[in-house]
């Protein structure tokens, strides 16, 4: 399944959104998510589950004004 | 001064962005004796993680934040960050931008009260960056704002005040409202002018980070918004068009012809 991970093109045989941060290196990081623009919460990200085509953010702290 | 029930003492809110390196910015947070900092979210890439140590080193400042959700052009876009901002930084506080265009980086103002409103309602305390403008500040505030942040000069201008007027009028028209003047100030006194007007606070962040030496200029910075706020409560005196001798005339020697 082909998703795109803040724009990139990431292949990917993870199931959910879980899965798939933890397979990209994610696990453990300070971050939010959303899907199609819509935020995930991060309990939800276990039983939110990807489809091809997908658009994932991933979002961390960063500074700003 | 408080803001949504928070007590604050130090009356200057900082951007930790545009530093020339964390620990300058370390300093220049510590120097300005701020206790609110604002911050953002972008891109994480799985291998870099680079907002990881940003986090860390704003978490051992012990600083409280303000999330931002600069860079928003659309109402939704605006909504959706401040919610990834609620959970990643756990507060409920969000620094509300919705910008209009893109040379002045000017709020767009009616996006600006539809996601204040839709936030407000979702329980997000709201600090809109907006304008001046009298009329858009009662909007926000009846969506449920109870702090503004109008605009001195476009974001990182270093214009100072642009309409002092509109600035005098809202802060008449909004005693009880805390106001911020946030973006667009250049050096301290344009700073100390806000505060001998009466605004609550400022929020600064390029005039600091920029400078030759931003952790002196964070200082000066603390400096004229303390001054500034003292001369306020001393009640200036108003300007008025002809001269006053401030030397009593009565009792003067008759030395003339």
């Amino acid at each position: 399944m082909r998703i795109f991970l803040n724009d990139e093109v990431r292949d990917t045989d993870a199931g959910t959104l879980a899965a798939a941060l933890d397979a990209m290196g994610f696990g453990g990081r300070k971050i939010a998510t959303a899907v199609n623009g819509r935020f995930v919460a991060a309990p939800a990200r276990p039983g939110t589950k990807l489809a091809d085509g997908d658009r994932v953010e991933v979002v961390a702290p960063m500074q700003g004004g | 001064m408080s803001f949504y029930g928070v007590e604050l003492t130090s009356r200057l809110l900082l951007g930790t962005a545009r530093y020339p390196s964390p620990a300058v910015l370390a300093e220049a947070i510590e120097a300005s004796k701020t206790e609110v900092v604002t911050v953002s979210l972008r891109r994480e890439s799985g291998s870099e993680g680079a907002g990881q140590s940003f986090w860390s080193l704003v978490r051992a400042l012990g600083v409280r934040v303000l999330p931002n959700t600069a860079g928003c052009y659309s109402v939704k876009e605006a909504v959706t960050t401040a919610h990834m901002a609620r959970e990643l930084f756990d507060t409920t506080w969000i620094k509300l931008e919705v910008i209009g265009e893109p040379d002045t980086l000017q709020p767009d103002v009616f996006g600006l009260v539809e996601a204040a409103r839709i936030l407000s309602e979702d329980g997000f305390e709201v600090f809109p960056y907006t304008t001046e403008d009298l009329v858009v500040a009662d909007r926000l505030v009846e969506a449920g704002c109870r702090v503004l942040m109008p605009w001195g000069a476009p974001i990182g201008s270093a214009r100072g005040l642009n309409n002092v007027y509109g600035l005098k009028s809202l802060r008449a028209h909004f005693p009880n409202i805390p106001l911020v003047v946030d973006a667009g100030l250049g050096v301290p006194s344009h700073a100390a002018a806000a505060m001998e007007m009466g605004y609550d606070a400022v929020l600064l962040n390029t005039a600091i980070a920029e400078a030759g030496d931003p952790v002196a200029m964070a200082r000066a910075f603390a400096l004229a918004i303390e001054a500034g706020r003292t001369a306020y409560l001393a009640q200036p005196l108003e300007p008025r068009d002809m001269a006053a001798p401030s030397t009593p005339v009565i009792g003067k020697a008759a030395l003339g012809d």
